[in-house]
């Protein structure tokens, strides 16, 4: 785990974040001049940032470098220092961000071609991108934190870019706030390791990490999951990311499926160390990703919303990945990788559906859908390859990556082992099922399209993004684990991999992850494909079906425990506020008011009474002078 | 004659004067009585320092003629706008300043 400083073209890894940095400036700042060219500029900055990540990477060869850029903060005991950690591991990271982020510029060239604030949004997705780029290079606290904030920013002004849609503006407000949950445990965990260890830097904290007490380790990994479940959308705090899906479709593409949202898994995976230190916080990272994938999975099942379909499985997906990295070691390499292919064929599977919801005049209702596949069909077949990526179809890429995990549950070889590698194999059954009904109802069966919807091929500016990452959905998982194995080439951040010891062989993890995969299309077939599909839903259904349209009742839980309390506090202070603060305030002033205009009453104006009460007084003052003297 | 003859003078000058300003409402009647009162003070100055043979009551006396003289000159001064602008000396009719 020892660091160099950096040599050769790594020494300008900084470029990475200034490129896009300095793009979204000259979008903001340049205003309407920059309209013409704006799309272009910012694709062009992305591209080349991928251009420079992949030189750097290629000059990597397994060491972690330090890039020292200069003194961030300088106060007391505090010393932060502005410096870039370029390791296998943020390099992967920059690949997928700057690789996948590339893609879906270019897609939005075309797909927010009609649109009039597009420079806008060139500007605020290279600013996402510049941010991004900081969370997974910064080699200190400090600055992920600042990448993080910032992440969150740009996917708050995303979510709500057309903010004339009130529900868009919810749904911003809403994931502003829900992270910010997530970012006040990062922030703690943040102010607790410079507390107890007095420095804020990765290889400050990792080295020091065995000197402290067990409790303050745990509550650091308790409190860094916080952060990580905020922003990846995890169990408790879920809710906020279908309802992100107002934003626009290459958003949800690059910021709601592959890149912001793994941030938390590359949060929990660089403190490994930590981790490693607490069997509590690990466990709890082990309970959250069980969960989230539960819940992901089963909500997928009842939505109509084409988005939010895909939305509740990369919350499921995300679930994955959190199992993952909460196994320890021999899950970290699993989750990354398939967080990567998660990457591809989400992203794919969301530039996918955004080229649908071009085709069917923007509605995201898969009732009125039907019959594209033969509309469209480079869409429908580089939506299938990810479809099958993502249900683990033997030898694509989500096959690889999620058997990993599903196999490196079981190899715990305990009790709660079987029980988490279950309930990845039976999510496995959901996810096919999901995604199959989403196939059927969309691509599938007789057109149910509303009148007036003609629906055509997109243009091929964003079709070829597509074709790239259906290609990439294909090939990647067999490249990641086969080919050139993530696992060696992260070897340097997580150690030499431990020769795994397999309680359940992989051949029979595999044949009975494709079994119940098989089973869950079949059900999806038997439900939906076999049948006519209602355009309106039906309305009596099961109760579980209820359950699982409402999302399990998490925003009906949050609003309940949280919001209905809240307004409750704070009609609660402003009737304090106006009864007891304002009254006591204006009823001192009435009183004094009254008795003053009483008083003055007294003047009435007629100078002979003036001078009676000014003789009473002389004689009382007199009087009481000589009862003073004679006394 | 004793002192208390002087004494009691004053006091009937004293009282006169207070009952006047208290009763009269022609402002200046209620000066001249204002006067009187001074005056009565003035008395009953002058009769202690001769009582004491010390010139300090005179010299006091003094200061309350020449204080007198001064206001004098302002109260006529404010009775005779006062008169000019509301046909009438009398100190009830000239109760502007109240609540």
């Amino acid at each position: 785990m020892d660091t160099a400083p950096a040599d050769g073209l790594i020494t300008s890894a900084w470029l990475l974040i200034a490129l896009p940095l300095a793009g979204a400036a000259v979008l903001l700042l340049g205003g309407r001049r920059t309209d013409r060219w704006g799309h272009l500029l910012g694709t062009g900055t992305v591209v080349a940032a991928f251009v420079l990540g992949l030189l750097c990477t290629l000059q990597l060869d397994g060491r972690r470098l330090d890039v020292d850029l200069f003194t961030f903060v300088a106060t007391g005991s505090l010393d932060v220092q502005a410096g870039l950690l370029f390791d296998p591991l943020s390099a992967v990271f920059v690949l997928l961000i700057t690789g996948v982020g590339a893609l879906i510029h270019v897609y939005s060239i075309g797909y927010m071609a009609h649109d009039p604030r597009r420079r806008r949004f060139f500007a605020y997705l290279n600013l996402f991108v510049a941010a991004m780029l900081l969370l997974v290079l910064g080699d200190n606290f400090v600055a992920l934190y600042v990448g993080w904030e910032g992440v969150g920013l740009a996917s708050y002004l995303l979510i709500a870019f057309w903010h004339e849609r009130p529900s868009a503006a919810t749904a911003a407000k809403k994931a502003f706030i829900m992270n910010r949950v997530g970012d006040v445990g990062l922030a703690l965990a943040i102010f607790l390791m410079f507390a107890q260890l007095g420095t804020v830097s990765y290889d400050g904290v990792f080295g020091a990490v065995g000197t402290l007490a067990g409790g303050t380790v745990t509550a650091i990994g308790l409190l860094l999951l916080l952060g990580a479940c905020g922003k990846s959308g995890q169990f408790p705090l879920q809710a906020w990311l279908p309802d992100a899906m107002e934003g626009p479709t290459p958003v949800s593409a690059l910021i709601h499926a592959a890149t912001m949202v793994t941030a938390g898994v590359y949060l929990i995976a660089r403190c490994a160390p930590v981790y490693d230190a607490t069997p509590t916080a690990r466990a709890a990272v082990l309970a959250v990703g069980a969960i989230t994938l539960m819940i992901g999975a089963i909500a997928g099942c009842a939505q109509d919303d084409i988005k939010k379909v895909l939305a509740y499985s990369t919350v499921s997906q995300i679930g994955y990945m959190f199992l993952a990295v909460g196994l320890g070691p021999v899950g970290y390499v699993a989750g990354l990788a398939h967080l990567l292919t998660h990457g591809f064929f989400k992203a794919g599977l969301f530039l996918g559906a955004g080229s649908v919801m071009h085709a069917m005049d923007d509605d995201v209702d898969m009732r009125r859908f039907g019959g594209l596949a033969s509309r469209m069909k480079v869409t429908f077949v580089t939506f299938g390859l990810g479809y099958l990526a993502l249900i683990g179809f033997p030898f694509l890429s989500g096959f690889y990556t999620k058997d990993a995990i599903i196999e490196a549950a079981f190899d715990r070889g305990d009790g709660w082992g079987y029980l988490l590698g279950g309930i990845a194999i039976l999510a496995a059954g959901l996810t096919a099922f999901y995604m199959t009904r989403l196939m059927l109802m969309t691509f599938f069966g007789r057109p149910r399209w509303e009148p007036g919807v003609h629906p055509h091929e997109s243009p091929s500016v964003m079709t070829a993004p597509m074709v790239l990452l259906a290609v990439g959905s294909v090939l990647a998982g067999f490249l990641l684990v086969v080919a050139f194995p993530l696992e060696e080439w992260l070897t340097p951040v997580f150690g030499e991999p431990e020769a795994a010891e397999h309680v359940v062989a992989p051949l029979v993890v595999s044949i009975l992850v494709t079994v119940v995969m098989a089973l869950g299309v079949l059900t999806a077939w038997l439900f939906v494909g076999r049948r006519e599909v209602p355009v309106t839903a039906p309305v009596r259904v099961s109760p579980v079906t209820r359950a699982a349209r409402r999302a399990l009742y998490a925003d009906a839980v949050n609003e309940s425990l949280f919001m209905r309390p809240g307004q409750w506090l704070t009609r609660a202070l402003v009737f304090v506020d106006n009864r007891g603060v304002d009254g006591a305030v204006n009823g001192l002033a009435a009183t004094l008011g009254g008795s003053s205009s009483r008083l003055g009453r007294t003047q009435t104006g007629f100078v002979r009474s003036y001078a009676l009460s000014m003789l009473g007084g002389a004689v009382v003052v007199a009087g009481a002078l000589l009862a003073v003297t004679a006394g | 004659m004793s002192l208390t003859h002087y004494l009691v003078l004053a006091a009937i000058l004293f009282t006169i004067g207070a009952v006047g300003v208290l009763v009269r409402r022609n402002a200046i009647v209620v000066f001249m009585c204002v006067e009187l009162m001074l005056n009565s003070v003035n008395l009953t100055l002058v009769t202690f320092a001769r009582a004491s043979g010390t010139l300090d009551g005179q010299v006091m006396a003094f200061f309350v003629m020449v204080v007198a003289a001064a206001e004098v000159v302002v109260g006529l001064a404010i009775i005779m706008s006062l008169f000019r602008t509301r046909r009438s000396a009398s100190v009830d009719d000239a109760n502007l300043l109240k609540y």
